[in-house]
């Protein structure tokens, strides 16, 4: 059998882009599982539904897609701050399993009631990077990939290439919508580039309101110790509802950037995404922020390189959805097994 | 007749169906020290938290004429107590400066800053410790940054429970001596809970002796610690 080496960066850098959704899900689960130590099993259909505004806005309302973005992840954030004051604040906060089965049931409910809306088909949506006139291929980059020093590929389904380099000319560039330029024999695409720098902004505003600002400290409070932070006056319930609206920040803007590799959006595109982001919080210790993005990151690294590439050349595709899941849950496993606190979580700190 | 702080009657308190507590009351006069002393698992813990309405109870707690026993904890915080629980009651996840500045959540003034700039000038080792994580201080360490979180509300009245707990000899006079001072110069009204009697006793106005949930034996500070029973019994006389 022949290694195809050639396309392993352009793997790695589809894996990367897909970890960085996973990265964005997988701080929602944090966000929330850090001052409650609960699992929200609904974050995937919250992001969803935050990914249907955003569709609803830009494409039926005809908004402006980022303006449609951020309004999204500000409704969503009304969602899940509302989410938490009705379905989880009135229970035992030390009782996990009723609210856990609460979010279960969110899980279902959701995606049942978008399903009625909506359908389940794949609705179309608008590609954020590059279709900026700005970013349109100049006609340098054109002759060049006409004459072959630039190679240009023809995604097809987001994750798997479909022809390879060399044969393309400018016109299917056009025709795929989306210019590239090769780093490592690889194509990167804006859409991947606009990823990653969307969700460092992201990153880098979360990390402003976690560590400068007032509600940020009381929220860090209330994850280190919720009685203590009652005693220096901090309302513990509203700290939640606050964790509970940037985790559905970050899920929607981890749906929101995913849709248009799935070609849209539908009622169930948030599912294997969730599991890729447990996959991912748990590696990073379902207590770091730091932990998830890096755990997410690498989830989909894994899922590009070692599943993409490597499981489809050795066994061809027949497996290939199959093993892509099997491949998360192994790693769920793995790690709860052998590192409970994952790479990055807190083994207590305490001195008696 | 001198203000009353803290007027607590009949006070009940339970951990699921244990009751701890069997109808407490005493007084707490503005301005002053009170001491509560008793035995290991006597109620002393349970009657501070009581206060805060942090275990069930029963019973009224006036807090400056005004029922607070239905209150939240947060919003008997905002109205001007401060606790420092036994066990310290840091942030550890938190550095040494952000559980200073969450002590002053409740404020909205700008000397916060000069607050905790004070603090450090009172504590050295925490001003040297400023970035470290609370939970990687040593115990003392931490009682230190407990006391001075407390503080950082700038509190009307201070709840302490065996704050000398784990400290050395020298920080523990030094410690009191700051909370003789912050009585004297600032009005601070304190309810201590702790240990070390003798020391307790020396600072305080008034004091209770809690046997089993209820209250055994009260008094002026300075009768009690003459007192053979008290004597015996705490003073290792
Ligand atoms: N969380 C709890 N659940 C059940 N019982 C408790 C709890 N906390 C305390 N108790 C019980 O309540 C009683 C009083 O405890 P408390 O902590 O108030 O004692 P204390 O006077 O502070 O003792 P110490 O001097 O050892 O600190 C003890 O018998 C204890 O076992
Ligand atoms: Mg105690």
């Amino acid at each position: 059998m022949e290694w195809q080496w050639d396309v392993l960066p352009q793997f790695a850098f589809n894996g990367l882009r897909e970890g960085a959704v996973f990265a964005a899900v997988a701080l929602a689960l944090v966000l929330i599982f850090k001052a409650t130590t609960l699992i929200n099993f609904a974050t995937g259909e919250l992001a969803m539904l935050g990914a249907f505004l955003m569709y609803i806005l830009n494409v039926e309302q005809g908004m402006w897609l980022w303006l449609s973005i951020v309004l999204a992840m500000l409704i969503s954030a009304g969602i899940g701050a509302a989410v938490e004051r009705a379905l989880v604040r009135p229970f035992d906060p030390d009782d996990h399993l009723p609210v856990v089965l609460i979010t279960l049931g969110l899980f279902l409910i959701v995606n049942a009631v978008a399903g009625d809306i909506w359908d389940y088909q794949l609705r179309p949506v608008n590609e954020p990077f590059g279709t900026f006139p700005s970013w349109a291929p100049s006609s340098q980059e054109l002759k060049e990939v006409a004459d072959g020093s630039i190679s240009c590929v023809k995604v097809s389904s987001g994750n798997f290439v479909e022809a390879t380099a060399g044969a393309a000319d400018a016109t299917t560039c056009e025709l795929a919508g989306r210019t590239y330029w090769t780093i490592l024999n690889a194509n990167v695409d804006y859409r991947t580039l606009g990823t990653w720098v969307t969700l460092a902004v992201a990153l880098a505003a979360l990390f402003m309101v976690l560590g400068r600002t007032k509600a940020g400290l009381a929220f860090r409070a209330v994850s280190s110790s919720a009685e203590s932070a009652r005693l220096v006056g901090v309302n513990t319930g509203r700290t939640l509802g606050f964790g509970w609206a940037l985790a559905s920040v970050f899920g929607t803007l981890g749906a929101a950037l995913v849709a248009p590799s799935l070609n849209g959006v539908n009622p169930n595109m948030m599912q294997f995404i969730l599991i890729y982001a447990l996959a991912g919080a748990a590696l990073g210790g379902l207590d770091s922020l730091g932990g998830a993005i890096i755990g997410g990151i690498v989830v989909g690294l894994i899922k590009g390189v070692v599943v993409s590439w490597f499981f489809v050349q050795v066994m061809g595709w027949a497996f290939f959805s199959i093993l892509q899941l099997a491949t998360a849950f192994m790693l769920i496993l793995v790690v709860l097994l052998f590192r409970p606190s994952g790479l990055f979580g807190t083994r207590r700190i305490e001195r008696v | 007749m001198t203000e009353m702080m803290l007027k607590v009657e009949d006070l009940h308190a339970r951990y699921g169906a244990v009751e701890v507590l069997r109808g407490l009351g005493f007084e707490v006069p503005d301005r002053s020290v009170v001491v509560i002393l008793g035995a290991n698992g006597a109620g002393k813990t349970t009657t501070l938290r009581a206060l805060c309405n942090m275990c069930t109870t029963s019973g009224s707690i006036l807090l400056e004429g005004e029922d607070i026993s239905r209150a939240k904890t947060a919003d008997i915080v905002r109205r001007g107590v401060a606790h420092v629980p036994q066990g310290r009651g840091t942030f550890p996840e938190l550095s040494v400066m952000d559980n200073l500045r969450i002590g002053a959540y409740i404020r909205r003034d700008k000397e916060v800053n000069a607050d905790i700039g004070r603090w450090f000038e009172i504590f050295p080792r925490l001003e040297e410790r400023r970035d470290q994580l609370a939970g990687s201080l040593s115990g003392g360490e931490q009682q230190m940054l407990a006391v001075a979180r407390a503080l950082m509300c700038r509190p009307r009245l201070l709840l302490l429970d065996e704050p000398s707990l784990g400290l050395a000899p020298l920080i523990i006079e030094d410690l009191f001596e700051r909370f003789i001072q912050l009585n004297k110069e600032t009005g601070l009204t304190m309810l201590l809970v702790e240990q070390n009697a003798n020391l307790a006793l020396d600072m305080a106005d008034y004091a209770y002796v809690i046997e089993s949930g209820e209250i055994a034996l009260h008094g002026p500070a300075d009768q009690l610690k003459n007192d053979p029973a008290v004597q015996e019994a705490y003073l290792g006389a």
